[in-house]
């Protein structure tokens, strides 16, 4: 069989329910509660990578709302094919990032009440990831770097059930692992939010905060086996780049101090790696060697 | 014929859970190719909203633990309806499976020794949660995805190919498992951001979906919880058993409506977190049951005693298990003595100092500040009950995974139904995806590797079939519906999924709920048919690129058949057992305890009224000699029937 649909292109909108407002109107009616309803304005982008613009909408908001709530009610009423990404609705997976007012924030921690009443709430994809559709964008880059931080490099003759690490020491990659994923600091990053031809060099707050975990980590033994992270922070990783301007620590909705515990940190051992003139010796000799 | 790309793998795991990663992990540890289909992004699975921690007996904090103790605990737990071997094997490896997470990378808090540290929680004995704060799913969820990025990074090195040997496709949905004649050949999938189709054909297929939590209103489930293993298992021919438990876990928020339903931790409580109702009593005195008597404080002062000296003083009431706390808050609500907004004050700004609760029970103190405008180290939370796990699932092999009459396909995880049996205690769910996400791992990768050349074929016709299943709800089926629907009853006007599914959960909600009743499963049963039949004519508008309307109509299959089976198993069992209670059979029924309810696919009706499912009650195998010793006589009294206990 072969149809329309199958292709991947418009099909079935006709045959939809859009002129049955009857149906729709009851739709994910406001819960019940004592609070006050209003309508808000909405200017939510549409489009995809072809190109889109911002719409329209005025949608009911009832107390304690999220944004993320309005975003569900436009689809349920209005917009039933409107693409986003979410999942956990609590704060927890990172998945519903997206661009409110042009700041970067998680969708469902963002609360209605922050907001004046009057105000036209606009929301907009992540800018520095490619649009799939709406308020989906592509999100690969972050995957991409990723694999190219080599992975924690579990210490010799100790085997499982042996580790045995003092909290203090395991609290500084702790915060680190706080991480949700949201890729917020890798959006806001001025480094490649509009300089496209720096993500080949450049892994992201993201990932230069995970080569300093893995640095942090009490027992990763990537040194022991000939592999400096603090120089390959600087070398493969791009954290020459970052100039400390605390973007990303801006927007982490998990609150990690992602430039004064982790980037600044890593540059300065990654600094201490490059003038320490046993290092540079060191390193002289393999050279001609 | 539908044009669907093909792709050969040797297995296939559906979901990237804890449950699923670690069954890949395990398949390409051995040696095989293997493919990880998932509905979300790599690493935002259901398992990052785990809390507390994971249940293994380690002994680090109270030496007196050993995996004896957590096998006993997860029996009472589970009212004795428990597979035993699944319990006795999670009680067995979950020390190993934990200790394997630190040579991969994870940071679990610490004790002062240095060891991992382990914390109380309901229902165990000892203190026995490794955790890391009160995020310990997301701990558990990024140590896996970053192995699977290391077996990548092993893999790239020798081939220079990441995914040469285990490849995730992301936010993909598999929406049939296709078989050649009784096996399994492989699966149907789309894309959720093109809509394109495609199959992968594999002879092992691990399902590793999770639970069904979206079939109800107020639950602490993500959208993902829709319950497709369940459906694809039985449409392909397997059974589910024990659907008639839910879990509803005692403490989700109440206030504002929007996050109604998102999870409190249970660590509260086990932290020293307090349960009062609007007279400012700790009620949870009142209910604890006669099986339980002996084992918790009669007063505040002994239940306070505890936390400091275990060993003298009996646990306090707000740690029964799961089951038995929501009924409770259920019924203080019920009585008029709940809090403004409808559930009851749990309290620890006055058990713990504002700086011990922000270091542990970090994310807590963040979700009320930022969601409920409460700051819990200053006043209590309003909580309440919320549908959070099925402990029903996919008949299983208990030691392979593998279910039960449908060769090449495996299940694991909160999928998999036995292990819990009528209630799941906190923290052993991470720790049951780990163990038998290992062994449905290492088990398709035998079966698979066994196949050999013997590879099943996926025909086309199954793939045309599944194609037009998935298309229908585009309207280009509408010529087809009069066929499919019975006469009279296929006329009507288009529907729309969204309300289709709310109107699903309110139903489920209302009528299926934490307290059941005989009149209220039959009507239930009643919106089920009428929802059926109303879905055969849902219709989506746009086209197929990342459209959400269309997912969740495909979605909406999935959750009447899990959603019938929950409704049909629970009217058929006359007595209150876990995560099953029953208004008009208040009492546990020794009898019921052998007996098992097995939901299969019913054969295709002409009418779409009657009912897809079909249920049996099978016996369960006794309990090995062994194991039951190591209960004392006087509580199994309680449990088994006096033929079982002079039989043994």
């Amino acid at each position: 069989m072969s149809t329309a649909a199958d292709s991947g292109t418009r099909a079935g909108a006709k045959d939809g329910p859009e002129g049955e407002d009857a149906g729709g109107a009851k739709v994910n009616p406001a819960p019940e509660s004592g609070g006050e309803r209003y309508d808000a304005h909405f200017r939510v982008w549409r489009g995809d990578a072809e190109g889109g613009g911002l719409r329209d909408f005025t949608v009911e908001v009832n107390e304690g709302e999220v944004v993320l709530d309005i975003i569900h009610r436009l689809q349920a009423t209005q917009a039933p094919d409107l693409a986003v990404r979410w999942n956990c609705k609590a704060g927890k997976c990172g998945s519903c990032s997206a661009e409110i007012n042009g700041r970067p924030r998680l969708m469902c921690m963002t609360r209605m009440s922050v907001f004046d009443r009057a105000e036209t709430i606009t929301v907009t994809p992540l800018r520095a990831f490619p649009v799939v559709r709406d308020l989906v964008t592509d999100v690969g880059f972050n995957y991409t770097k990723a694999r190219e931080v080599p992975s924690f490099i579990p210490p010799q003759g100790l085997g499982p059930g042996e580790y045995r690490m003092q909290q203090e020491d395991v609290g500084r990659s702790q915060e680190f692992r706080k991480c949700i994923e949201c890729f917020l600091c890798q959006d806001t990053c001025h480094v490649v939010r509009d300089h496209e031809e720096n993500k080949p060099a450049f892994a992201g707050p993201r990932f230069l905060m995970r080569v300093a975990e893995l640095d942090m980590h009490p027992l990763d033994a990537a040194e022991e086996s000939g592999l400096d992270r603090k120089t390959s922070a600087q070398d493969t990783h791009g954290l020459g780049y970052c100039n400390i301007t605390k973007c990303c620590t801006e927007v982490c909705p998990e609150g990690i101090k992602i430039t004064d515990n982790a980037l600044i940190p890593l540059k300065e051992r990654a600094a201490d790696r490059k003038y320490d003139p046993l290092v540079w010796l060191g390193n002289k000799i393999r050279r001609r060697a | 014929m539908t044009h669907a790309e093909r792709r050969q793998w040797d297995v296939v795991v559906i979901g990237a859970g804890g449950a699923g990663l670690r069954a890949a992990i395990e398949a390409r540890e051995q040696g095989l190719r293997t493919a990880v289909i998932c509905k979300s992004l790599f690493g935002k699975a259901h398992t990052v909203m785990a809390e507390g921690g994971i249940a293994a007996s380690m002994g680090n904090v109270n030496e007196g633990d050993n995996w004896q103790v957590h096998f006993r605990d997860t029996m009472r737990g589970g009212k004795f309806l428990n597979q035993w071997r699944m319990a006795e094997l999670h009680a067995r490896e979950a020390p190993d499976r934990v200790w394997e997470l630190e040579t991969w990378g994870a940071l679990f808090d610490r004790t002062k020794d240095g060891r991992i540290s382990q914390r109380n929680f309901g229902g165990h004995e000892y203190p026995r949660l490794a955790h890391v704060g009160d995020r310990t799913g997301l701990e558990l969820i990024r140590t896996l995805q970053q192995k699977v990025v290391s077996l990548q990074q092993e893999d790239f090195r020798e081939t220079g190919d990441y995914e040469a040997r285990i490849k995730v496709f992301q936010e993909c949905t598999v929406t049939r498992i296709v078989k050649d004649g009784e096996r399994v050949a492989g699966v149907f999938c789309y894309e959720r951001e093109s809509g394109r189709f495609f199959v992968v054909e594999a002879p092992s297929v691990v399902l590793a979906t999770g639970g069904i939590g979206k079939s109800f209103q107020v639950t602490s489930n993500s959208w993902e919880y829709t319950g497709d293993g369940h459906a694809l298992a039985l449409l392909a021919g397997a059974s589910l058993i024990n659907m008639e438990f839910v879990q509803f876990h005692p403490t989700g928020m109440v206030w504002p409506p929007s996050v109604k339903g998102i999870l409190v931790t249970e660590s509260v409580r086990g932290d020293g977190g307090v349960l009062r109702n609007s007279e400012g009593r700790r009620f949870m005195f009142d209910y604890v049951p006669d099986v339980f008597k002996e084992k918790y404080a009669e007063t505040e002062e002994e239940a306070d005693g505890w936390y400091e000296d275990p060993d003298r003083h009996r646990r306090p009431p707000e740690l029964l298990p799961r089951d038995e706390v929501a009924r409770a808050i259920n019924a203080e609500v019920k009585a008029g003595r709940g809090s403004p907004h409808g559930g009851v004050f749990l309290d620890v700004s006055t058990r713990m100092s504002a700086e011990t609760i922000k270091r542990r029970l970090p994310s807590m103190h963040h979700q009320f500040r930022e969601l409920a405008d409460v700051d819990i180290t200053a006043e209590p939370m309003e909580v309440g009950p919320t549908c959070h796990y099925v402990m029903g699932g996919v008949d299983v092999d208990s030691d392979t995974a593998a279910a039960q009459g449908v060769p090449g396909l495996f299940a694991a995880g909160e999928v998999a139904g036995g292990m819990h049996g009528s209630n799941r205690l906190g923290g052993n769910s991470l720790s049951d995806l780990l163990v038998f996400g290992r062994r449905a791992g290492l088990h398709a990768a035998e079966y698979a590797r066994a196949c050999g050349d013997d590879r099943p074929v996926v025909r086309d016709a199954e793939v045309d079939a599944a194609a037009a299943e998935a298309l229908r709800p585009f309207g280009t089926g509408a010529e087809q519906a009069p066929q499919t629907a019975g006469g009279a009853g296929s006329a009507g006007p288009p529907e729309n999924p969204y309300q289709l599914h709310q109107e699903l959960q309110q139903s489920m909600n209302d009528l299926v709920g934490i307290i059941r009743r005989e009149e209220e499963m039959a009507a239930a049963l009643e919106r089920l048919a009428t929802l059926r039949e109303r879905a055969q004519r849902m219709a989506v508008e746009g086209h197929r690129q990342f459209n959400p309307g269309w997912h969740l109509a495909l979605d909406l299959r999935n959750m009447l058949l899990v959603s019938e089976c929950v409704a049909r198993a629970a009217l058929n069992r006359t007595e209150s057992r876990g995560g099953h209670t029953r208004d008009d059979f208040p009492d546990m029924d020794r009898e019921w305890r052998r007996a098992n309810l097995v939901c299969t696919l019913a054969d295709a009706a002409e009418d779409v009224r009657s009912g897809r499912i079909a249920l049996r009650r099978r016996e369960m195998p006794p309990i090995r000699s062994d194991l039951l010793e190591l209960f004392e006589k006087e509580e199994l009294i309680k449990y088994l029937t006096d033929e079982e206990l002079t039989t043994k």
